[in-house]
């Protein structure tokens, strides 16, 4: 499938996977992807203190949209916020600061269940009318919350009978079950909980948000040693004999035992991306390990050719 | 202070950090570690994955601490002290949250009211902070009753860390906010000034969610009456013991940038609290490979690699230097990621990236050989 239209498949995805799975990393990696396929790009961010930013070498994020690239914004969307914009477009702009100064959301929030993520969800609905982007593509929360995140609506439907709430999460639930509209990509990595914890996921989101899904990306895939490389450090020796190079033995011990273990997490990680391949249905998008903790714009770039190459392989 | 003395010696290890970075294997290994010297040991876990849950016996969601079998965890070893026992609960929000409403109301009619309102049963399963507070709850129920001698309390996934600190504050201050007070307290004077600004506030909420809702959320108020006070002296009890000296936190992270990030920042806000970290324990630390410079490694990698007609031998070997450059890279960057942190307390306990996934008590009792081994 060409980038592009990958891309324009649907004007919302969402990127969601359970914490330390790199999420953020890979939502900024599809946002530069897509934005090298021409279109303009809006990441939503719900959740604090987000690395994206700092990924484009930008400042932290506010409720404004702030530029990262060219074609790349960026925005931070509370529920309180969302809650201030939505009562200003319901005709109670008055009220609408002093409800959210005073607290009252958490009140109100708690009364009805799953509303900060209808508010959060509706804005991002209102983003994808505004047509201001291409391609919405939203940060999810973390862990368990993803599931919520996205069943909400549909819970509230079910406990709220009348009133602008349910409008509201009607809206939600329509966006999210239309796949030509939103799609999810869940994001995990090829070892054994995050495996079986994505397979999971993907049958809740599915069954009980009723959303399209995306492929499955796997996260920080080692590449498998080149052909003919063997962690052996006497085949390392060999070849160093062979083009005329002198390598002392400690440097062929350590040589061999970084490929030794690049070869066995490489094994360990093509058993899980096999059980996760038996388990579930759906195509998969494979991303490199980046042998760096920091994922600076680089980094993003790389990422965004093995997104592409993914893309291109669907 | 190292792991072995914090599982020899502290009644209470919170282990605190974000997702991700391995904090209900490492409570429970710590706990798993303290039965074997021969301590009466709980494990309190949040949202454990299923095969852990498993081996914890922790299949049905029970809220009450359950003992397991030694003849599962006792294995004989040099480590094997006589007298422990292991016990694991599965933090249940919501009936802790009722057992504390049962146990603070006047009446069990009161009670009853409360646990049957709308209202409540969405509160105690999903107002923001409930379950770090519930976690917090259940942490002193256990240290009270439970007769052990270590609790390990593994913290709840939350957006921020913190949460769980504040958690006891957060439920009072919501009982304390002004709208909430006015309107469990329809008799006093205030409440004939305030009511044309509550009536307003009703009226708005009513108009967004619907007055079922408002209604409601009167009712439980009007319900909770008279409970505050025993709210707020068990939050309290439960603040004592989070800065009482046997209480330790750990703080759990892996060396990714963003996980350390929100690790120092918790760090900071201990220390606010003048709580010390009592050990810092590292995750999925890769390992190191030999002292070289990686630029220098890599600069031999091109040397080899762009040789005008590079044979089989140079390529591979170029490219055992290039993998051998990106694994430094990774350990270099790393170390540098945890300097700031490591200055802020004693013990750092690096955990090796391990090859199998930790579900079973033979490799939670490898994963606490390597806590305890390591700062020995």
């Amino acid at each position: 499938m060409e980038v592009a239209d990958f891309c324009s498949s649907s004007r919302v995805m969402i990127v969601a996977g359970k914490g330390g799975v790199g999420k953020t990393t890979v939502t900024a990696a599809l946002a530069v992807t897509a934005a090298r396929a021409g279109l303009r790009v809006l990441v939503v961010e719900v959740e604090g203190k987000s690395g994206l930013p700092a990924m484009f070498g930008a400042p932290p994020l506010g409720y404004e949209e702030l530029d990262l690239t060219a074609s790349v914004r960026a925005r931070f969307l509370t529920p309180d916020a969302a809650l201030v914009d939505y009562l200003e477009n319901h005709g109670m702009r008055r009220i609408s600061r002093r409800l959210a100064a005073s607290g009252a959301l958490d009140v109100v929030a708690t009364a009805v269940p799953g509303m900060k993520d209808i508010l959060v969800l509706g804005k991002v609905k209102g983003l994808e009318a505004g047509r201001t982007a291409d391609l919405v593509i939203v940060d999810a929360p973390a862990a368990g919350h993803a599931i919520t995140f996205l069943t909400s609506a549909r819970g509230l439907l079910d406990a709220v009978r009348v009133g602008p709430i349910r409008t509201q999460a009607q809206d939600v639930v329509d966006l999210l079950s239309d796949p030509t509209r939103c799609q999810v990509l869940l994001v995990t990595l090829p070892e054994e909980t995050p495996v079986s914890e994505v397979v999971e996921t993907a049958f809740a989101v599915e069954d009980r948000a009723g959303v399209a899904l995306g492929p499955i990306v796997v996260n920080q895939c080692f590449a498998p040693l080149p052909a003919g490389v063997t962690a052996d450090p006497d085949a390392i020796r060999a070849d160093a004999a062979a083009c005329g190079r002198f390598v002392p033995d400690r440097e062929a011990r350590d040589l061999a035992d970084a490929l030794a273990f690049r070869a066995e997490r490489h094994r360990l990680q093509r058993a899980q991306v096999d059980r996760l391949a038996e388990r579930l249905p759906l195509p998969r998008i494979e991303l490199p390990f980046v042998f760096t903790p920091d994922v600076t714009r680089p980094q993003l770039d790389l990422l965004a050719d093995a997104l592409t190459a993914g893309i291109g392989a669907l | 202070m190292s792991i072995g003395a914090l599982v020899a010696e502290r009644r209470v290890i919170i282990c605190c950090g974000s997702g991700g970075v391995g904090k209900t294997t490492t409570a429970a290994a710590l706990a798993l570690t303290a039965a074997r010297r021969g301590r009466r040991a709980c494990v309190v876990t949040i949202d454990p994955a299923r095969r852990l849950a498993d081996t914890l016996g922790l299949a049905g969601l029970t809220d009450q601490a359950a003992e397991i079998d030694p003849a599962l965890w006792a294995i004989g070893g040099p480590d094997l002290v006589p007298g422990g026992s292991l016990s694991a609960l599965m933090l249940d929000t919501k009936s802790t949250f009722d057992r504390l409403v049962t146990r603070n109301a006047p009446d069990p009619e009161q009670a009853a009211r409360i646990l049957d309102n709308r209202f409540y049963r969405n509160v105690s399963g999903a107002l923001g902070g409930t379950q770090e507070y519930m976690a917090m709850e259940k942490l002193h129920e256990l240290h009270d009753e439970g007769g052990f001698d270590l609790i390990v309390v593994d913290t709840p996934p939350t957006r921020h860390a913190l949460d769980f600190l504040d958690a006891p504050e957060r439920l009072l201050r919501l009982l304390d906010n002004r709208i909430f007070r006015l309107l469990m307290t329809p008799t006093r004077v205030s409440m004939r000034v305030a009511s044309v600004a509550v009536q307003t506030f009703l009226h708005t909420v009513g108009r967004v969610v619907g007055s079922e809702v408002v209604d409601d959320v009167i009712e439980f108020l009007r319900a909770f009456d008279g409970m505050e006070e025993g709210f707020r002296t068990r939050a309290g009890a439960v603040g004592a013991l989070l800065a009482d000296p046997g209480t330790a936190f750990v703080l759990v992270t892996s060396p990714r940038r963003d996980a350390v990030e929100e690790a120092t920042f918790f760090a900071e806000r201990l220390a606010e609290d003048t709580r010390a970290i009592a050990a810092l324990i590292v995750n999925r630390v890769h390992p190191d490979f030999g002292g070289a410079d990686p630029s220098g490694l890599r600069a031999t990698a091109a040397a080899l690699e762009t040789a005008t007609e590079p044979d089989p031998a140079a390529r591979r070997l170029g490219a055992a230097y290039e993998n051998l450059a990106d694994f430094r890279s990774v350990a270099i960057l790393e170390r540098e990621h945890l300097t700031g942190l490591r200055e802020r307390t004693a013990d750092v306990v690096y955990v090796p990236y391990l090859a199998h996934d930790v579900h079973d008590f033979a490799t939670l009792r490898e994963v606490g050989t390597l806590l305890t081994d390591a700062t020995a």
